[in-house]
């Protein structure tokens, strides 16, 4: 890349401005590539990145401003001008059909035909093997795509867009799906398609990765440009510092716990997933009124079965389960929340929220029934809305009011909705799975000082989270989990590395 | 510090989520103008279908006109109440029908709230249909008010039992309700068939020979407010209708019951999560569902729509709760839209048969199938209203490639 001139620009967004009913997401944003880098667009959720890359991608028009593609001024108005024009983009979500090959996906809607209709399937396989062979990418043409790794997916949508001529690839937080392992092998390939000239746009609110890959990183925030700075000199702190605008707390500030009488007791505790397999086998634990209790583990290791259970959302196979000393004998996931469990899901968008819902309405979603938002089976939509109001502005939920849809949040305003409704009801047992998932530095942050209010408060905290930094520097106790039991057990400080072997396997139960 | 799986946008996860959830997100993205849109080239494409088969353009628009002034539309010109009134008269069969339709329509609506497709409406009205005239033709000399009643009631029940049978398996087995609804609609077809045949139980004993049903008793008629002796009235029906519709929608947007529904149409992983029983919802949305289905049979039949009798041949012709389909497809499975699709195709199924059967435009015999053509092109086309928004888009999208530049070609690097 450095051969090239500084201003060999592949694209040129200049003033950009995109108003959405009540918001703006992006506010005069400028923005380049240069042709053979790697630029990151960073910034927290709702920044904006979303709206400014599907701008690019034609799938919005905006409101001001114009975008230059090697210096000629394009105006797109659907993803196929973009496509033509040479953008290509691999979404979070993977548009690929899982019962086709890799080959059928890459070339879908660009087929190679013999005698005019039919498909030439060996013509599509050599040029998609080809094209794997020339990358490096390890991928076989004829697997299907439903029998890949999540890793290799990824790697089929880099395809896709590279077979239609794309030389600017945007991904959209590609690592989010990833493991580590697979997210190091994707850097792998973006230094490759770099080497050949490809210019690739990385949207992210990690860090460290942005660290790692980009060439150029651009921070944007609250819709505006804020700052593009080269990689060199560029340290977390000063870039955490220009998406949120002040200095971010990376650690968590916390008194220590003081814990009270037992809230929680889960005693041999075992539990089946739907397809009979056992995923829990045998777990004993307490949590105590003032504390939190962090679950770290590998993702698959019983954790989501374990939440499950307690929340009566799967059944319990064999063991106890009791909320302030009274056992849940038949626990359905109304028992369990009557009997004081507050439940922050893991999957927000699937199960925390009826994203069709207004956020009133998905704040009544436990308790749409009892009084005062209802009577006798009779709702009124007024007291909900009156609720959520005063929720909104206590958890200080942005971009809507009562009547926004809750699909219109970002995942930071989601995260805070659900939030907002488990601590409310003020349960007494809080369980919090993957509480800062897909958030940005902001949200983690508040919802961080979040958890430790409730639990100075008096709650019972039980935190299940597969960042292992978010368990060390949240717990006050920590379990490991590993192949549905506890394996370890740790009070105080801890190291990384010590955690980090008993949940791959290699510690034994140190403590009772 | 991997994650399990992506993390699918609000839009996406919509895209992909349920039925409920796929047609909101529709809904917003084409706002009133899709269901306009949808009429418009549904009664185009019918007015080509004449235009077509009459070899004469001018046909095709002479059957919409003949079809307006059928339905009896024109009476906005010069209103009257005398049913001796052609237009009048014309008016009123199609309040009759639109009452019919507003019923069968909420049954397909209220089921599609709850992510469910009830496409048994036709199997739940006839259940309706055959119970009212049970309890209209056996309890003799029962006093007038309880007797009405009593059919109505049992009537809705019949639909809500009928439909409730498709809920209870697919909240039970899986079994999905398309399926078996569509196998319930059979089952009441051939059911009635038997009743209403030669030597039937319901069959009418005045008639040996003819297989129809009996006549129910005038005391459990619904009575007309708008009729005159020998013409077929309007019945109180019509208010039977509207107030379901309050009904519906006070159901939905003000009990928990609605709420319920709606968070299990939406999202069921995350009503179960809230603390709803889901398979409940799903048992009791179907019922209700086939209630109003079951109440628009029982009317029918107590109000005359069908002579107060109905035979075995009746059966196969009968198409109103197919067309709630449509109607509630087009209007977007809300209160309101309902009535206003419900109108559309009363106006409709009354207007080809009566406005066209003058012969002067096409064949009379055909002229009832406009109505179904243009029915299952709204179906169609509400089905694809992907297509509809396409349609709607293309004259901006012309507009912005004619003002668009040459476009990169860069290679692929190999």
């Amino acid at each position: 890349m450095t051969d090239h001139a500084a201003d060999d620009l592949v694209l040129e967004m200049r003033g950009i401005r995109k108003e959405f009913p009540g918001v703006v997401a992006n506010d005069d944003v400028s923005f380049d590539v240069r042709r053979g880098e790697v630029h990151a667009l960073l910034g927290e959720n709702g920044a904006g990145k979303s709206t400014l890359m599907n701008i690019l991608y034609g799938l919005y028009r905006p409101d001001d401003g114009e975008i230059r593609l090697n210096g000629k001024r394009v105006s797109f108005s659907s993803a196929r001008d973009a496509i033509d024009a040479g953008i290509g983009m691999v979404h979070q979500h993977f548009m690929l059909i899982p019962v086709m090959t890799v080959a059928e996906n890459v070339v879908l809607g660009t087929e190679p035909v013999r005698s005019g209709v039919f498909l030439d399937e060996p013509a599509a396989a050599k040029r998609v093997a080809d094209m794997a062979r020339t990358l490096h990418f390890a991928v076989d043409p004829k697997a299907l795509v439903e029998d890949i790794s999540v890793g290799q997916q990824q790697r089929v949508e880099i395809m896709k867009a590279l077979y239609r001529n794309a030389d600017l690839l945007i991904l959209d937080e590609p690592t989010a799906v990833l493991t580590p392992q697979e997210a190091s092998d994707l850097f792998e390939i973006l230094r490759t398609l770099r080497r050949e000239g490809i210019s690739i746009i990385f949207i992210s609110h990690k860090l460290n990765e942005v660290l790692e890959i980009a060439d150029r990183i651009t921070v944007l925030r609250r819709g505006k440009t804020i700052v593009t700075v080269p990689r060199e000199g560029a340290t977390e702190a000063s870039l955490a510092r220009a998406m949120v605008g002040r200095d971010v707390l990376l650690r968590v500030d916390k008194e220590a716990a003081q814990p009270g009488g037992v809230l929680l007791t889960v005693e041999n505790l075992h539990v089946r997933d739907d397809r009979e397999i056992e995923k829990v086998r045998g777990v004993s634990f307490d949590v105590r009124a003032g504390e939190i209790v962090g679950i770290a583990g590998v993702d698959g290791n019983g954790q989501t079965e374990l939440i499950d259970a307690l929340t009566g959302l799967q059944k319990i196979e064999s063991g106890t389960v009791r909320i302030a000393g009274r056992e849940l004998s038949h626990p359905d996931a109304r028992s369990a929340l009557d009997a004081g469990i507050g439940h922050i899901p893991e999957d927000r968008q699937r199960r925390g929220l009826v994203l069709e819902f207004s956020i009133a309405e998905n704040i009544a979603l436990h308790d749409y029934a009892q009084p005062p938002t209802a009577r006798f089976g009779w709702l009124f939509p007024g007291r909900m809305v009156e609720r959520a109001r005063t929720l909104i502005r206590e958890f200080d939920i942005r971009g809507g009011g009562p009547f926004t849809r809750a699909g219109g949040l970002s995942g930071g305003n989601q995260q805070k909705l659900v939030a907002a409704r488990e601590v409310d009801r003020d349960p007494k047992v809080l369980i919090a799975a993957q509480p800062t998932r897909g958030l940005d530095v902001g949200a983690i942050e508040y919802l961080h000082r979040r958890l430790v209010t409730e639990r100075d408060e008096g709650r019972a905290i039980l935190l299940v989270s597969l960042e292992l930094e978010e368990i060390l520097s949240l717990s006050d106790r920590i379990l490991v989990m590993y192949e549905g039991k506890i394996v370890g057990e740790h009070t105080g400080e801890v190291s990384e590395e010590a955690v980090g072997l008993e949940m791959l396997g290699g510690g034994e139960r140190t403590a009772a | 510090m991997s994650d399990p799986g992506p993390t699918p946008s609000p839009e996406q996860s919509a895209e992909t989520g349920t039925l409920a959830a796929r047609l909101a997100v529709k809904q917003r993205a084409g706002g009133i103008a899709v269901p306009i849109a949808t009429v418009v080239l549904a009664f185009f494409m019918g007015g080509v279908v004449v235009a077509a088969t009459q070899h004469s353009v001018h046909k095709g628009l002479f059957a919409y006109r003949d079809i307006f002034n059928g339905a009896g539309l024109n009476w906005i010109f010069h209103p009257t109440t005398n049913l001796l009134d052609i237009s009048a008269y014309n008016l009123s069969q199609t309040l009759l029908q639109t009452s019919t339709l507003i019923l069968t329509g909420l049954a397909v609506a209220f089921a599609f709230r709850c992510g469910m497709f009830n496409i048994g409406g036709q199997g739940q009205y006839l259940m309706g249909l055959i119970v009212a005239n049970w309890i209209g033709v056996a309890l003799v000399g029962m006093n007038s008010l309880p007797h009405i009643l009593l059919a109505l009631c049992l009537g809705t029940l019949a639909g809500a039992v009928w439909a409730g049978i498709a809920g209870v398996l697919k909240a039970t087995v899986g079994a999905h309700e398309v399926i078996s609804t569509i196998m319930l609609n059979w089952i009441a077809f051939w059911f009635g068939s038997w009743l209403f045949g030669a030597g039937g139980p319901l069959q009418n004993t005045t008639q040996p020979t003819v297989p129809i049903s009996g006549q129910v008793v005038p005391g459990a008629r619904l009575p007309d407010f708008w009729g005159m002796q020998g013409f077929q009235g309007v019945h109180v029906g019509l208010f039977i209708a509207l107030a379901a519709l309050v009904l519906f929608w006070a159901l939905l947007n003000r009990t928990t019951l609605g709420y319920e529904v709606k968070a299990v149409g939406f999202n069921p992983d995350a009503a179960a999560y809230g603390g709803i029983n889901v398979r409940k919802n799903l048992i009791r949305a179907m019922a209700i569902s086939g209630a109003f289905a079951g109440l628009a049979g029982a009317i029918d039949m107590l109000g005359g729509t069908t002579n107060y009798q109905f035979g075995q041949l009746d059966i196969p012709f009968s198409q109103v709760g197919f067309l709630g389909i449509a109607v509630a497809l087009l209007g977007r499975n809300t209160a309101l839209g309902t009535l206003l699709g419900a109108l559309l195709f009363g106006g409709l199924l009354f207007g080809t048969t009566h406005g066209l059967n003058s012969g002067a435009v096409i064949q009379p015999q055909l002229a009832g199938n406009l109505t179904y053509i243009i029915e299952g092109l709204v179906v169609l086309f509400v089905g694809a209203d992907v297509l509809i928004l396409y349609v709607w888009n293309t004259p901006r999208r012309l507009l912005r490639r004619r003002a668009k530049p040459a476009t990169s070609t860069a290679e692929l690097p190999a």
